[in-house]
């Protein structure tokens, strides 16, 4: 079964999906985004029989294709998983239908067509399939930045009031650090061409070469700040509460739980291995960023009054624990930094998604606009709870066993910035608490109330100022009751609350996927396996 | 007295050249002797004939290397490259200057430019449907004086082909048939500067002249191996490259670029913008490379300056403009940055990234800008064409396709991943960083990520802003624009994404004799 080439499928199938959807007449928005859920069902299904075909026991990189494609510059298509990237295109199979089905009443501001959004979706799933499965630098540098362009359409398009600033600040953050990207994907091809004889892009052939450890910082650096851009961490984030505000609730959930990751899974797969020296000799500096993303990001957080920056700042401060595992040089807090990229995916994806649910009632992004909804909506309350738990990392839900492990794997290595990096906790804990308890507890009142109500002649329009339109606030003179979830919310719902507690109460299937990769890593990366590593997974690699 | 040797001539290493030229004589005479209405086809004809035909049979001549004409032209790899890249743009700019149902009143050019602006005279022809046709003779002599300047081997040739290929722009400048004041301010601007430059090019020419005692390049370059203290060659060359500088528009020699781009008639414009830079890019490297190749450090930092004042004046002051002519002659100043980052890209032994790079970018941005200036001359209100960033906002909702395929473009001017603007860019850095210059690659990426602010504030205008409620009016292109948008942005999509063989031409067709 792993002769078929499931990667190619995966990258294939929603880019030509995008291309059917768009090519669809405007008037067949209903048609599109069936289309879009079955197209993200069968990358899905993909995914998955990929991961059955996956033998973590086996060769580092699986279900490896390869093609030439520019022959002079020595690129080649070249696609292949290991642990790592087959659990973060688990991640994108599962989060992609959920966002399709968030995103089932979505509606454009202007006069664009939604079949759009559907064929930028998953012209933006295809892309980020591609930039987890290349195994070639140079193709994963083009995935990079042509990620950037169906997210800049979604953001643009179909965000908020101020989604032209959000956008544009995306995108060229973004492209800043993905062309002093190339640079160094340039220097690598340079100095292997030296070195081989021959200039290639082969991450296998380039994590052999032997660089000059004043080459590996600057070639370090190149990467390090398109990725620390990409993860985002402090301070080079500020346009990730934007890009994370402005966009429609779809495209908040990919950017922070799929696109953010490109940043750490860059970090783990390219600089450790191909930088080792740089890499070691830097990660204070890293390190540092990492914990002060933590703190300073969780103590924002404790302040916002938008629901969607709140949630964007909880996922920089959960970056800075990522980048703190990753930058540990432990087995264990790497693989926990692992687990949590895709707990984080998952944990923030619901509660992104569930956040839009409550926009969508209120049409107001405000945190003051909302209080007592647990009353009317008691489900609704439930999951907001049970996702920020999770993201709070709660024992029982799937964050705490990778948060826990980033903790104890980086604390021999790093004791004071883990001991630091433990205070975040208690402001995670701070942000969720106080965010659940204004907008669900207590007397309930704000739009929601409002809208319950009968108009009173005076009846105040809600503060613009937040008001998104991603779904028409109620028309004032008319009544309307505030439902709990409806069926196609459950639905949306249920997968990511089910992974929650599944992956909380039985991690060990992702860590034996993960570990053995984690391993090849970080041997390349210069640290022993056999000393730090946790006791699972015994699988030798090679 | 001996008897007057003739130079050797190779007709067939020539015919490219006779063509083009051929046509354009005979362009003349039919301008003489046609009644003037079948004027127009047959002139598009001849032009069409004339570009086409030496497209054609560059691409037969290619593997070609010797030099023919009693030396003074060396038919190569490089030459033919990029002479085929010429005809290409030139018979696509034909096509442009041919559309016929864009404009009411039937052409963009002027129907008789000897008519003084505003007189009623010009008044009563500005909406008669007569249309010039000398443009296309013009344009055919402009096409082969710069074929004839990338395969020139030899200083007075060069500066011969300098003003063949420059006289017929600045008259092309001056014809528009809208906003005639500003068309002609263009084209004075452009004759003025224009002859400056050529001014500093011969001086430089007799100085160097006087310090190798020739104008073969061949010859140049024995006398300067090894001269990098001969006053007289180093200034010789500083004022060459002066004066091919200004046709390329590289700062601090551009300062006619926005001038002129925003007077000139749109397809015009995109003829210089596109085909100018080729020849002028040909020039440079033959002269650099062949005359001055082992006297690199003599060019070397003046063209590295060169190139971070172009990059850095080109995105930077691009940020600040509100018309999109203006604005892609600012972006063309950035190229001209990256181009040079390319012929820094120099290494001198065999193999020579640097060339091959310069000239697969020059192919690859002469034909996205063709196309996006196809697109400028769409979208039209009542003074002509609306080339104020404000008339864009909205157009994605007035016309997709108009919108979508200026995304594309401007994509590909940003050097996004998948377009041919990303290979271009690749190539060049590339080669530079493999010569170590690599603080200038640096350089070049961060005013990249400079310049794709001002693109992208066009595509965040076209399709996230409200449409103008008086917004223009999208023309429906007759058939030789769409052609021409067909092929450029067909062109754009496959060089980035299977550059594969072209690549693999330029690299083979990167062979210089003299």
């Amino acid at each position: 079964m792993s002769d078929v080439p499931w990667l190619l499928a995966m990258i294939v199938v929603p880019a030509v999906g995008a291309g059917v959807v768009a090519a669809l007449p405007a008037a067949k928005a209903g048609l599109a985004r069936l289309l879009a859920l079955a197209v993200s069902l069968v990358v899905l299904v993909l995914a998955v029989l990929a991961a059955v075909a996956f033998d973590p026991g086996g060769p580092r990189f699986q279900l490896t294709s390869s093609a030439p494609w520019i022959p002079d510059f020595g690129v080649e298509f070249a696609l292949g998983v290991d642990g790592i990237a087959l659990v973060m295109l688990l991640l994108v199979g599962v989060l992609v239908p959920v966002v399709v089905g968030a995103s089932w009443h979505e509606t454009s501001t202007g006069k664009r067509s939604m079949r759009t959004f559907w064929a930028w979706l998953l012209a933006l799933e295809s892309t980020m399939v591609g930039v987890f499965a290349a195994t070639d630098v140079f193709l994963f540098y083009v995935f990079f930045e042509a990620m950037l362009v169906p997210m800049y359409f979604l953001i643009g398009g179909f965000g908020g009031p101020n989604r032209q600033y959000a956008a544009v600040k995306f995108f060229l953050y973004s492209l800043l650090g993905g062309l002093v990207m190339l640079a160094s994907v340039i220097g690598l091809y340079v100095v292997s061409n030296s070195q081989l004889g021959e200039g290639t892009f082969a991450f296998d052939a380039l994590r052999q070469l032997d660089i000059d450890p004043g080459v590996q910082k600057l070639l370090f650096a190149g990467f390090a700040l398109a990725f620390a851009i990409k993860a985002p961490l402090v301070p080079f984030h500020t346009w990730l509460p934007d890009a994370g505000a402005e966009a429609p609730i779809g495209g908040a959930v990919l950017l922070v739980g799929v696109l953010d990751k490109v940043g750490t899974f860059g970090f783990l797969r390219y600089c450790l291995p191909l930088f080792p020296d740089a890499s070691r000799e830097l990660a204070p500096w890293v390190l540092t960023l990492a914990v002060i993303g933590i703190l300073y990001a969780a103590l924002l957080a404790v302040g916002q009054t938008d629901l969607k920056r709140l949630v964007s700042y909880t996922s920089i401060a959960h970056f800075g624990f990522i980048a703190l595992g990753i930058f540990a040089f432990s087995t264990e807090a790497a693989t926990g930094a692992v687990l949590y990229m895709v707990n984080h995916g998952i944990a923030t994806g619901l509660l992104f998604v569930v956040v839009g649910m409550l926009i969508a009632r209120g049409g107001s992004r405000r945190i003051a606009d909302y209080g007592g909804v647990s009353s009317r909506a008691p489900l609704l309350a439930g999951v907001f709870l049970l996702a920020g738990l999770a993201s709070l990392a709660l024992p029982g839900t799937n964050s705490f066993v990778s948060e826990f492990l980033v903790l104890i794997g980086s604390f021999p290595n790093r004791p004071v910035f883990t001991v630091v990096a433990t205070v975040g906790i208690i402001l995670a804990a701070l942000y969720v608490l106080l965010v659940y308890q204004r907008t669900m507890h207590g007397p309930f009142r704000g739009v929601l109330a409002a809208a319950e109500e009968p108009p009173p002649p005076t009846a105040a329009r809600p503060d613009g100022g937040g008001a998104t339109a991603v779904l028409t606030a109620p028309a004032p003179g008319r009544t309307a009751p505030v439902r709990d979830l409806s069926p196609r919310e459950l639905a949306v719902v249920a997968p990511l609350v089910a992974l929650v507690l599944l992956l909380g109460f039985f991690p060990q299937p992702l860590i034996a996927l993960v570990e053995p990769a984690v391993q090849a890593t970080m041997s390349d990366a210069g640290v022993d396996p056999a000393g730090t590593s946790p006791a699972v997974g015994e699988e030798g690699t090679d | 007295m001996p008897p007057i040797e003739a130079p050797d001539l190779s007709f067939a290493a020539l015919a490219p050249l006779l063509l083009v030229f051929g046509a354009a004589c005979v362009g003349v005479l039919v301008e003489a002797f046609a009644p003037r209405a079948v004027r127009h086809p047959v002139q598009v004809g001849i032009a069409l004939v004339g570009t086409v035909g030496g497209f054609v049979t560059t691409l037969l001549l290619a593997g070609t290397g010797e030099v023919t004409a009693g030396g003074a032209l060396a038919v190569d790899g490089v030459a033919l490259f990029l002479q085929a890249t010429i005809t290409a743009l030139g018979a696509l700019s034909v096509l442009l200057f041919a559309e016929r149902s864009l404009d009411p009143a039937r052409s963009a050019f002027v129907a008789s430019a000897a008519v003084p602006a505003g007189s009623a005279r010009d008044v009563q022809l500005a909406v008669s449907e007569r249309v010039q046709t000398e443009v296309y003779p013009l344009v055919t002599f402009a096409v082969g004086g710069m074929m004839l300047f990338t395969s020139a081997n030899d200083l007075l040739l060069m500066f011969v082909a300098l003003e063949v290929l420059s006289l017929p722009l600045y008259l092309l400048c001056g014809m528009a048939r809208r906003r005639r004041l500003l068309s002609q301010e263009a084209a004075l601007k452009y004759f003025l500067l224009g002859a400056f430059a050529s001014a500093f090019f011969l001086y430089g020419l007799a100085l160097v002249y006087g310090a190798t005692g020739s104008v073969r390049l061949a010859v140049i370059r024995e006398g300067a191996t090894g001269a990098g203290n001969d006053l007289l060659l180093v200034l010789g060359l500083a004022l060459l490259v002066v004066g091919l500088m200004f046709k390329a528009s590289v700062a601090p020699f551009h300062v006619w670029t926005p001038d002129v781009y925003q007077g000139a008639p749109t397809p015009v414009t995109a003829f210089m913008a596109a085909a100018t830079k080729v020849a002028a890019f040909g020039a440079v490297l033959r002269l650099l490379y062949m005359a001055f190749g082992t006297a690199e450090e003599i060019w070397r930092p003046l063209v590295y300056a060169l190139a971070i004042a172009s990059m850095v004046v080109g995105a930077v002051l691009g940020l600040t403009q509100t018309d999109l002519k203006r604005l892609f002659a600012y972006s063309s100043i950035a190229h001209a940055g990256f181009l040079l980052t390319g012929v820094i890209g120099l290494s001198g032994d065999g193999e020579d990234p640097g060339l091959a790079a310069t000239m697969f970018y020059l192919l690859t941005y002469g034909l996205t800008t063709i196309g996006a200036f196809a697109l400028l001359t769409l979208v039209r209100d009542g003074s002509g064409e609306a080339t104020h960033l404000s008339r864009w906002a909205g157009l994605a909702q007035r016309s997709p396709l108009t919108a979508a395929l200026m995304t594309l473009f401007l994509l590909a001017l940003a050097g996004i991943p998948l377009t041919s603007g990303f290979t271009g860019k690749f190539a060049v850095f590339r080669a530079a960083i493999e010569t170590g210059a690599w603080p200038l690659a640096v350089v070049a990426l961060v005013t990249s990520a400079v310049a794709a602010f001002y693109y992208l504030r066009v595509v965040v205008l076209m399709y996230f802003s409200d449409p103008a409620p008086d917004g223009p009016t999208i023309g429906v292109p007759g058939s030789p624009t769409t052609a021409v948008l067909a092929v450029t942005a067909a062109a754009t999509l496959v060089l980035g994404i299977v550059p594969g063989s072209v690549l693999d031409l330029a690299q083979s067709a990167a062979v210089l004799v003299g």
